[in-house]
Formats: structure tokens, sequence, C-alpha cells
């Protein structure tokens, strides 16, 4: 069975198609990358995959290890494995970065009916993720993201995915902003998360990430649907070519 | 044509009048003192309780809201003293607590014991009857004001502290005022206080009002600050079915005064500040902080007079509203001719939290100087849908995620607070607030 399964999938975003029937299947321990060009939905599927309201699915479904989870709300979804990193990470003024990833944690394993992380063993996983991430302790406790310079803000977001250890992690143009040294600590994070039981999907816009995080497969969209699937060499061809032809394609 | 049409009174302004004649004899206080109370009872009777009409009181409409006067509470009963220990526990904060109970003083549950060299506490009946002219003579002289509500207070002022402090007094601990009612279901309470705070000294004091039934509370602080001193003054109220509550005080040069209204329970809730700047280089803060459901309504009005120059305030008012809740402030800055070189700035912030829950912000300033910083900001709006989804997709569930952005929206005006036993008392019980939200 694929981890995720997303079968046909329509959606609409104030009154507008922005995804006309993609069908994507992950399997456990997968990377697949998704490129394409600006508007072709890209953000969209990030955002209804985490369950976003407003965000309206008129057909098709999305499975998670087989059980669709269209009907849960955001936090049961995250609860049962799965994470976004934002390509806008969101700034919490007045929220501790220590007391948001505790909470956070502690919500989901509770979700899950496992029992909270004691103190010291919370603290210590978090300094020692956050450290080789080169987050350091005074941005701990700091207020989320509030002040924090755009590959900060970033770095944090591969944190709290460190930090939650989902299973499905959908990444959002997670290399938008960042400048090759940030984006190579963004990949790092990232690669040492790769495990068997774990799979990634990446969005993004550009090939450069994915010389750093290496997909498996790589699929290309356009107007809301998958228009051509390969492997990582797809990528560079994309590189090389730009989307032109695939607009075409899906037009 | 302008005729001033003064409309039948009310039941309540009729029962108050009739409470005046019947207390007036009563009333603690010299010759001097049923004067004063007599001027302020007949600017009363010219006025009538403050109605919509009455600008400063447009949003809280005491006529209409007041449908009955109540009688003046009975004096403390066992019972009611043996309540009276609920109140905010002062363990928190370690503070030497004063306690009041139906408007009246009660020496035995109070903390009089070894005060600080420089620290005196007094009842305020027992010094208007004893007529002290140092207390007399500055009754209603502080930061004067013609509001009736005041007026009120000064007619039928009871009981309350008079607390003065020495020159370059350090208090160490925390003064409580802790006012309490209940022992009977309802009466009317009249509190007056007075805090004459030396130079340089630096006291905190902290009031806090509870208890049980339909109480109609008056109570009024006049505070003297002295040049250099440092005050911190923080109000907690929890609950009345009327509560009208006035500080007046003048604060003098280089000070440092942080004002801090904290308001979870009551009915209605009138909140009522009268700040003169008379010193240069002063810098205070002004905040609060109020959570308000059912149909609660809570009105802060601030009128911050810059006399002097050079003084810094600043100001905000934080306010979350459930269910049908009203917020109301109205806060204005006046800097006078002279006062050159002011820099105040007013920040005032409403949560909405349901479809009827209603935030009235009035800000206003008035510049007669012209090398001054003025400004204000207001807000009114709901939780941030894309914070919540930011939050929510970390796991976290959607009534917690609220009130995580709750905490934190009236955290940032608590954080205002110097005192971080009080802050820690204060953010509990915003949790407890949250905890009981449903």
């Amino acid at each position: 069975m694929h981890l995720l399964e997303v079968k046909n999938l329509h959606v609409e975003v104030g009154g507008k198609n922005i995804l006309n029937g993609l069908e994507l299947s992950v399997g456990k321990g997968a990377v697949h990358a998704i490129m394409g060009p600006n508007g072709s939905g890209k953000s969209t599927l990030a955002h209804v995959l985490a369950g976003k309201p407003d965000y309206v699915v008129t057909q098709g479904e999305i499975l998670l290890d087989g059980e669709d989870i269209l009907a849960l709300a955001p936090d049961e979804r995250a609860a049962r494995g799965l994470f976004l990193a934002f390509q806008y990470p969101l700034e919490i003024p007045g929220v501790a970065t220590m007391t948001f990833l505790r909470t956070a944690l502690n919500a989901q394993r509770k979700k899950r009916g496992e029992p909270e992380v004691s103190t010291p063993d919370f603290l210590r996983r978090v300094r020692e993720l956050a450290g080789k991430l080169g987050i350091d302790q005074d941005m701990m406790r700091r207020a989320v993201n509030v002040g924090f310079s755009g590959g900060e803000k970033k770095r944090n977001e591969i944190l709290q995915m460190a930090v939650l250890e989902p299973r499905l992690c959908v990444l959002d143009e997670t290399d938008s902003g960042l400048d090759i040294d940030a984006l190579k600590v963004v990949a790092d994070g990232v690669n040492r998360l790769r495990a068997p039981e774990r799979a990634f999907v990446v969005i993004t816009h550009y090939q450069r990430l994915l010389n750093y995080i290496v997909p498996d497969v790589v699929h290309v969209l356009s107007k809301g649907r998958i228009v051509k699937t390969g492997g990582k060499e797809l990528a560079l061809e994309l590189e090389a070519g730009g989307y032109a032809q695939y607009r075409d394609e899906a037009a | 044509m302008n005729v001033d049409v003064r409309p039948i009174k009310t039941a309540a302004e009729c029962a108050l009048a009739a409470s005046f004649a019947l207390a007036r004899a009563n009333l603690p206080g010299v010759d001097e003192v049923a004067t004063l109370r007599e001027e302020a009872f007949r600017r009363f009777e010219t006025d009538g309780l403050p109605h919509r009409r009455i600008e400063e009181w447009k949003y809280t409409d005491l006529r209409a809201l007041m449908r009955e006067a109540k009688p003046l509470a009975p004096l403390p009963d066992a019972a009611a003293k043996r309540i009276a220990g609920q109140g905010m526990p002062a363990a928190s904060i370690e503070a030497r607590r004063i306690v009041f109970v139906n408007g009246s003083f009660v020496p035995e549950l109070s903390d009089l014991a070894d005060l600080e060299p420089g620290l005196a506490i007094r009842s305020m009946a027992s010094a208007l009857a004893a007529g002290d002219p140092r207390i007399v003579n500055r009754i209603g002289k502080i930061a004067p004001t013609s509001d009736t509500a005041v007026a009120l207070n000064t007619a039928f002022m009871g009981d309350g502290a008079v607390i003065e402090v020495a020159p370059g007094a350090a208090l160490s601990r925390p003064i409580q005022l802790a006012f309490f009612n209940g022992g009977s279901d309802s009466g009317a309470v009249f509190m007056r206080s007075l805090a004459v705070i030396g130079k340089g000294a630096r006291v905190m004091l902290v009031e806090s009002h509870d208890g049980v039934g339909e109480f109609q509370v008056n109570t009024a602080l006049e505070l003297e600050i002295g040049d250099t001193a440092h005050v911190d003054h923080i109000k907690v109220t929890r609950t009345g079915s009327l509560h009208v509550s006035s500080l007046m005080t003048a604060v003098g040069a280089q000070a440092r005064f942080n004002e801090f209204l904290f308001t979870i329970g009551g009915q209605v809730v009138r909140n009522q500040l009268f700040v003169r700047f008379e010193g240069e280089g002063t810098i205070a803060g002004i905040r609060g902080a109020c959570l308000l459901k059912g149909r609660q309504h809570v009105d802060t009005t601030l009128v911050a007079e810059h006399v002097a120059q050079a003084c810094t305030s600043r100001e905000m008012f934080k306010s979350a509203i459930d269910g049908e809740g009203r917020s109301v402030f109205q806060g204005k800055i006046i800097v006078r001719p002279n006062a050159q070189k002011t820099d105040a700035r007013m920040a005032t912030h409403a949560l909405l939290l349901s479809e009827t829950a209603e935030a009235d912000n009035k800000p206003e300033l008035e510049i007669f100087a012209d090398d001054v910083q003025c400004g204000h900001g207001a807000t009114a709006g709901d939780l941030d849908e894309n914070l919540l989804f930011y939050l929510r997709a970390r796991g976290i569930p959607e009534q917690q995620a609220q009130a995580l952005l709750i905490q934190a929206f009236v955290g940032e005006a608590v954080e205002g607070i110097e005192h971080a036993g009080l802050r820690d008392t204060l953010m509990a019980e915003v949790a407890a607030w949250l905890g009981a939200r449903e």
C-alpha cells in the first residue's frame, strides 16, 4: 500500500478550479519532487493535503495509509503523521518557539494515545536537533518566527519537522528565498530525516534544491494535473528547456 | 436657543437622593468633609446620572443601566468576613493585605504589623472623622474632575485606605488593597482611598475587587506621586453587578508610573483614569487587559493630560471579547501648550471571539503644543485564520490553538507589569478563563 494516494483530485479556491483530476502515489521511503510553472497548482496541492479551510475538494480522494483523510481537521492529519513545511512560515507574536513545539508534540501524542514527553527529554532533543540546523538557543526562546530572517524561518520549519517526526513531509517551496549556504543547511536537515518509513513530497519551482535533496521521482504539474512523470533527470531537462512545452501540453 | 431640559428623575436618582438624606448625618467626617459631600451631591443632583448624551459616558449609559440604586451595604457580619479570605491570594505576590469588606476596613483581616519605615496606613473613615487637614485638603484636589461618578463617590465616601509613603522609602513588599463584598444579597458600596507617595519613594500598589452578590460599587483612588518616585498601580477586577472605578493621579517630575487594569469579571464595569503629568521627564506606562464573555460590559475611559514637558507615556489596552460582551475604550491624550517634547503613544486592540462581540474604540488627541510626538492606533478583529491553520497544521487542536493565540494577545499587555509573580498570577487567571470557554 502507498503511504499517500491522491486520486482524481479536483479543488476549487474562491470559486476557481485549481486542481483538475490530479493523481499521485507516494510510497514509503520515497522522495517525490513536484515541479511546475507559477500558477500550476503546486501550493494548492500542499495546502489541500494539510487541510487548509477554504480549499474546496469537489471530486476525488486523498488517502493516507489507505484511509481517506479529507474529512479530517488539519490537526488530526498532523497527528496521523502529515507535515507541511510552509513556503511562508507565519510569525506568532507572544508564543515562544519552545512552548509552540512542546504544545504541538504533546497534542499529537495525546491524539495518538501516547504519553506526553518529559520536559528534560524534550529539551535535550530539541537542543540537539536545533544545534544541527544552526539554530541557537536564543532563537528558541523568542516568539515563533518573530524577527527571524527568511533563512531562519525555513530552518525553523525543518526543526519542527525533525521534532514532530512525521511520516509524510510536504515541503512547499522550501528553497524560495534561500541563499546557497542556507539551502545546504535546510537540505542536510531534510536528508537526515530520510528513512524507510518516511516519504517526502518536495514542491519546487527550480531544479536547484533537487541537487541537494535528490528525488526518486519527478512530476511535472501544469494547470492542476500531473502531465509528466520521470526520474531525477527530468528535473535537469526542465532546468534546460523550461516549462513552456508543458504549458502547451496541458492546454 | 439652548434650554437645559432636565428630564424627570429616574428611580435610581430618587433612591440615591433618599439614601443621601438618610445617611448624610452618619457618614464619616468633620464639618469640612460634610461640606465637601454636600457640594458633591448638589453637583450630582444638577447633572443626574451620566447618560449617553454626555460624551464621556456615551457608551455606558448609567441612567439606563442603573434601574435601581441599592441601599448602602450593611456592615460586614462574621459570614462576610469569613468569605473575604477567598479574594485574590496575596501569597503569590507576598503583598501586605489591607482588607475591606462591604466598604468597611477590617483591621483583624489586615496585615498592619511591622510596617516598613516611612509607611503609614490608616482607614479613610478615621482620617475623615479626625479631620486631618493633610487628608481632607487633598480630597478631590489631586487631579480634579467634574465627573459625576466621582461626585457621587465624594458625597457617599465611606471608607478606604489612606497610605502615606515618606520621601525616599522603598517598600520591599507590595501593598494590596483587597476589596471584598458579600454576606448579604446586595448593597451599594462607596470606597475612597488616598495614597501620597513621597519624593523618590518606591511603591507597588495592588487593588483587587472580589465578592459575591449583586453589589453596586463606586470606588475611587486619589494618587499623588512625588518627583522621582516609582509607583506601580495594578487594579484587578473580578466581580460586581455594577462597578465604577475612578483613579485620579498627579505625577511629579522624573517619576516612573506604571498603571495596569486587569478586568476579568463584573457585569458592568467602568474604569476611568484621570492622569496628570505635572513634572518634567516622567515616564509612564498605562496599560490594561480585559476578558469578557456573556453580556459583560467593560468601559475603560482614560484622560491623560500632559501639563509639563518632556514626559513619555505609553498606553496599551487589549480586550478579548466572547459571547455578547462589549468592550469600550475611550482614550484622550491632552498636551497642554507648555508640554513640549511630549511623547505619547496609545494603542488599543480588540479581539472579537464571537459574532456578537462588540468593541467600541474612541481615541482622541488634543494637542496644544507644537513640538510633540503623539500617535494612536486601534484595531479590532477576530483571530487570524492563517495563524490558526499554521498551529493546527502542527497538530494543535482548534480550541487549544485559539487559547494559545488569545493568551499571546493578552500577554503582550500583561508583559508591561514589572512584578513577575503578579504577571504569572494574572496569566493563570487568563488560562482559567480560557479553560472555561466552550
